[in-house]
């Protein structure tokens, strides 16, 4: 028998509260029972970074955190970093640049550039890509998306948003 | 893959998940960060009955300077720990070793604790403590033991904890003033667990390397004391000719097992090779 767990979570700002199974990950709740299916799943076993959420202000797996565990913890999701504007200038530069094809892997990419951006506001080029690795994209070949984060964050410390 | 069903608790104080534990055995799975369970929980590798969420416990988290030892709690993040100065003036192996872990999305979860209780023979943290000779704290309902790390990483995933037991700490010697350490590893991809990898420390006072501790991952079931090639550099000058003798050494101590992509072989030369630039790097 599916034991399930009352589980309150901040989701982009607004507190939801359900009943979840211990079973369901944190990125199937978010896609299942709120819609929100901006994060991806693929791999489920953290390897490509399709999933990656922000909690706590963190980056981390969608896929290998619990529901369970997000009770009374604030979760953002690639779309409330967009609805809030957080991101729009790493969108823009990801579009001028043709960072995405498919776009399977771009939620995933986003939030990982963002951590980047807010954490690692000196990174070069190198650090970047180090940074990046955690995310893997089948199309672009990686330069493109580099370039976008790098001309970010050199637009982010010259009007000094970083 | 979706994980199967089990139950959950979530313990407010160590008392109570020790006590959750020792009531449900081996049918139940301890959570700490979860980078290693749940992807076995997802893979259908594993399906307790039980999962006790240690989340809470913020008893066992943090990094702290006790006398002459770092004390890191089993709940301290990878990430903490990388970006600790605590961690970086008085045990800079592990600041050294941190960027190596998987990324820093799975850094900013995982726990050094579920590294050590994990013990996968190319993880860093094992083969870290073996270098510094650290303490293992473990608890349970009977009380609390210490156990050095040289006898706590038994067998392939085995360790010295019981199943009704908890790692709460590890307790490590505070580097020297005149002490040195470099973590090197290969690995195919940035973020895959290491081929190989050596963490090493001296001290070094007048050219000459004394306490010299060189640990191995990848090449073993267990993180490995590569103690001939320690013997060989002891007291000594790190010259030439003395990393040529300890490279020499591993060839009679090392006896690596081939992975899907490496023969044993090639693993020994690899480990030879990274243990030339450590203990270059040592001796610059
Ligand atoms: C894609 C990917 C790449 C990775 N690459 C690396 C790498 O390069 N190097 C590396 O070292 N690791 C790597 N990891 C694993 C990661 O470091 C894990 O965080 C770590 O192995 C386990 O820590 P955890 O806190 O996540 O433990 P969990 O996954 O929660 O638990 C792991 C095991 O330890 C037990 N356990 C946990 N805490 C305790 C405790 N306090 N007392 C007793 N038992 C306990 C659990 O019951 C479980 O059996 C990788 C993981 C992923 C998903
Ligand atoms: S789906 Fe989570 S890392 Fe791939
Ligand atoms: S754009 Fe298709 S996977 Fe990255």
């Amino acid at each position: 028998m599916e034991e399930f767990f009352e589980t309150t979570i901040t989701v982009n700002g607004t507190p939801v509260t359900r009943r979840v199974a211990a079973r369901t990950h944190l990125v199937d709740f978010l896609r299942e029972e709120l819609g929100l299916t901006g994060s991806h799943t693929a791999c489920e076993h953290g390897v490509c970074g399709a999933c990656t959420l922000r909690v706590d202000g963190q980056i981390l797996r969608g896929c290998l955190m619990l529901a369970v565990q997000a009770n009374g913890r604030k979760v953002d999701t690639i779309e409330g970093l967009s609805d809030a504007g957080e991101i729009r200038d790493l969108q823009a530069a990801f579009h001028e640049r043709n960072a995405l094809q498919c776009g399977f892997c771009t939620p995933g990419v986003l939030m990982t550039a963002q951590e980047l951006l807010r954490d690692r506001p000196e990174a070069t080029r190198d650090e970047i890509r180090e940074f990046m690795s955690g995310n893997l994209c089948r199309c672009t070949g990686y330069q493109a998306i580099i370039d976008s984060i790098e001309a970010v964050l050199i637009a982010r410390r010259r009007t000094g948003r970083l | 893959m979706k994980a199967s069903s089990f139950g959950y608790a979530r313990p407010e104080s160590l008392a109570e998940a020790l006590e959750l534990l020792a009531r449900h055995g081996e049918r139940a799975k301890l959570l700490a960060g979860g980078q290693s369970l749940i992807p076995s929980l997802n893979l259908r590798l594993s399906s307790p009955a039980l999962l006790i969420d240690l989340g809470n416990l913020s008893e066992l988290e943090g990094i702290a300077l006790q006398g002459k030892d770092l004390r890191i709690g089993a709940l301290t993040r990878h990430r903490a720990i990388e970006r600790s100065p605590v961690v970086a003036a008085h045990a800079p192996l592990l600041a050294q070793a941190a960027p190596h872990i998987a990324h820093v999305a799975i850094r900013n979860r995982g726990t050094f604790g579920g590294s050590l209780a994990m013990s996968d023979p190319a993880a860093e943290w094992p083969a870290c403590c073996l270098a510094l000779g650290a303490s293992i704290v473990v608890a349970s309902a009977r009380g609390e033991r210490r156990v050095q790390a040289e006898r706590f990483f038994k067998a392939l995933y085995a360790t010295d904890l019981a199943p009704d037991e908890i790692l709460v700490a590890a307790e490590i010697p505070a580097a020297a003033a005149d002490s040195r350490s470099v973590f090197l590893e290969l690995a195919r991809r940035r973020g895959d667990y290491a081929i190989v990898g050596v963490a090493a420390q001296a001290r070094r006072s007048k050219g000459r390397l004394q306490d010299v501790r060189l640990a191995f991952l990848g090449v073993a079931a267990v993180p490995l004391l590569a103690r001939r090639a320690m013997a060989a550099l002891e007291g000594g000058p790190c010259d030439a000719a003395a990393i040529a003798a300890a490279e020499r050494a591993l060839g009679d101590e090392l006896e690596p097992m081939a992975d899907l992509y490496h023969s044993a072989a090639t693993k020994l030369h690899l480990a030879r090779v990274l243990a030339g630039r450590a203990l270059a790097a040592l001796a610059a």
